[in-house]
């Protein structure tokens, strides 16, 4: 801000602080992540399977990317949802991939040995496929439609956001 | 001078505050003065926008403080305080309502406040305003020279006091390792502002020390900014350091330097370790010993407004738990915390009323602080 | 605000503060949602014993002159 003469300094901070917070707070409302209707970009991560597995093998299913951490409490919250949504629709083509953030994986080791899973769970120590999908909050998850196509994209996870999920699985199930 | 709920302002405005309660017994030995209580804090959130907390706190005081001019009986009182509030979330921002009611035998105290708090940039960064009212009521407790007058304890209702304070601040997200938080407060108060029991005290012509009534302006307003930094260290710990400062229209400047350090050494222990020095100028009608009677406008032995300065160490640690019953508990902490005040005053002296002034030490003490508390998360 | 010039000074600091940050409204969150484990720990939060921190600001504004800008919000007592 370059210095201007007193009486108007604080009309002008005002005035920018008008702005800027309605801008803020718009922005802020709905954070800038991948574009539902862009094709999903591709990656190939280590799994907890000690195999790799990249998106491209799973064309043709319904993919449901979800971007969690051990340190976040809803990521933690919400794993026995995906647990359930996984076991309900895999006969239907569908399946879901747990991306882990962290860099060392020591923690999410921890946490699946207390809640296990039987989806697979995929490693992203570098922030490479975070970076990619420019995950908007912990935990996101993105759904993807049987073309590869992100149809999807949810920040955050409250108790309930589950049945919205099912609702969109459903939907994309049938295509 | 007041007593504070426990409602951080500052913090992330995204989410609601955890559900909680904590159960803390406070206990102050010091200056001839033995503070202790309980503070009973209950949070709960009864979706995923609104929650309410309320508090219970106790100060029960037993006083044989330097301002009790003879070795009777030591003073007694209980001062109880309640607050309740609530915080709502909707997109961003939370807001935040409360009310806090403080009673003792010769002082009331009614407060309310409410803050607007704003998360932005990603969750980087938090703004927050808040106001707070009070109004209190001020009065002398019948307790003289170690007794009460024949009637028993009474207490005579002197005057008001009016209280309005501004809130703003600033919590932002650094880098991946350091979160600052910026504070800013103004505090205006008006009415009867003073002690009802301190008095002055000024040298007589025989050269002797006597009292006087104490006479304080009637309008005080404060203010103050502090900026705090928390830093992650790579060994899994934490370092923490703060400045404040504040000036008023009493004349006061003051000065606070704290710096911390959090270090967990299992999963389930903490320890931590603090240091503080704080140091402040006089207010301007401030006077030890007067050299006559009545020789200002305004007039105040109290020590609060004295030059001085205190250092603080303190130590901590913290166990954390799992109970397996009862299951709708998540995790709970068990702490105790030692704090050690070194209190030197620099213009205050222990004169006694008709005696000299030579050889008069001035006056400094040591106090403990000690803090035993358990918390719960549901 | 009338009068007092040192509420004017707070209340001018507070809004140059606020629009100092957010003059630049183009700026994306250079620290990101996934690089946030170490801020999430709770060592790192400001009001991790927030019943605790409250009871030690009470302890010290009793005693001294200063007053304020520690986060905590105000009751009063007579504590004289």
């Amino acid at each position: 801000m370059k210095p201007t003469a007193h009486p108007h300094r604080i009309a002008l901070a005002t005035r920018l602080l008008g702005c800027c917070l309605a801008a803020a707070l718009s922005w802020s409302a709905s954070a800038a992540s991948i574009a539902p209707g862009s094709a999903a970009p591709g990656f190939q991560l280590h799994s907890s399977t000690s195999t790799d597995l990249s998106l491209s093998d799973l064309k043709g299913q319904v993919v449901l990317i979800n971007f969690w951490a051990s340190w976040c409490g809803p990521c933690r919250q919400e794993m026995p949802v995906l647990e359930q949504l996984y076991k309900k629709y895999k006969p239907a083509g569908f399946t879901l991939l747990g991306v882990n953030v962290e860099p060392k994986s020591a923690d999410a080791m921890g946490f699946l040995k207390s809640t296990p899973v039987s989806f697979p769970i995929l490693f992203d120590p570098d922030s490479k496929v975070s970076q990619l999908y420019a995950v908007p909050g912990m935990p996101s998850t993105v759904i993807l439609d049987r073309t590869g196509k992100v149809r999807y994209v949810h920040q955050g996870y409250k108790p309930g956001d589950e049945s919205e999920y099912q609702d969109q699985i459903r939907s994309l199930v049938r295509e | 001078m007041a007593a504070l709920f426990a409602l951080a302002a500052v913090g992330r405005a995204a989410v609601l505050p955890d559900d909680r309660a904590d159960f803390l017994w406070h206990d102050w030995q010091g200056g001839g003065v033995t503070v202790d209580g309980p503070s009973i804090l209950v949070r709960k959130s009864v979706n995923d926008s609104l929650s309410f907390a309320a508090n219970y706190y106790v100060d029960m005081i037993s006083s044989a403080s330097v301002d009790v001019l003879s070795t009777a009986s030591p003073y007694k009182e209980t001062r109880r305080q309640g607050s309740i509030s609530a915080d709502y979330l909707h997109g961003n921002t939370t807001y935040s309502l409360g009310f806090i009611q403080s009673n003792e035998p010769d002082y009331k105290s009614n407060t309310g406040f409410f803050s607007v708090s704003q998360s932005m940039f990603g969750d980087l960064t938090t703004i927050s305003f808040g106001f707070t009212r009070g109004w209190d009521k001020v009065g002398e407790d019948s307790y003289q020279n170690g007794h009460y007058a024949d009637g028993g304890r009474m207490t005579t209702w002197i005057g008001d006091a009016d209280h309005r304070n501004w809130q703003a601040s600033i919590s932002q997200i650094l880098t991946r390792n350091l979160l600052m938080s910026l504070n800013v407060e103004t505090d205006e108060s008006d009415g009867y502002l003073q002690s009802p029991y301190r008095s002055a005290r000024y040298i007589n012509p025989e050269g002797l020390v006597q009292t006087e009534n104490q006479v304080t302006p009637n309008t005080r307003t404060g203010n103050a900014g502090s900026l705090q930094l928390k830093y992650y260290l790579p060994w899994h710990a934490a370092l923490d350091g703060n400045y404040r400062i504040y000036h008023d229209t009493w004349g006061i400047l003051a000065h606070t330097l704290g710096a911390g350090y959090t270090q967990p050494i299992s999963t389930s222990w903490t320890l931590n370790g603090t240091v503080r020095y704080y140091t402040q100028r006089a207010a301007t009608f401030y006077g030890d010993l007067f050299p006559f009677e009545d020789s200002q406008n305004f007039i105040s032995r109290d020590r609060e407004l004295a030059q001085y300065h205190d250092l603080t160490l303190g130590m901590g640690a913290s166990w954390q738990f799992h109970p397996s019953w009862p299951r709708w508990i998540e995790k709970g902490t068990l702490n105790l915390s030692y704090d050690r005040m070194r209190i030197s005053y620099n213009d205050f002296h222990n004169y006694t009323v008709g005696g000299g002034t030579v050889g008069v030490p001035l006056y400094g003490y040591d106090a403990n602080v000690t803090q035993f508390f358990i918390s719960l998360w549901y | 605000m009338p009068g007092n010039p040192h509420r004017r000074l707070s209340a001018a600091a507070a809004v140059a503060l606020a629009a100092t940050l957010l003059s630049a409204c183009s700026i994306k969150p250079w620290v990101k949602p996934y690089e946030r484990e170490h801020l999430a720990d709770p060592i790192m939060s400001f009001d991790r014993n927030p019943v605790s921190d409250v009871y030690l600001d009470h302890v010290f504004e009793v005693r001294e002159g200063a007053r304020g800008a520690t986060g905590s919000v105000g009751g009063g007592c007579g504590c004289n």
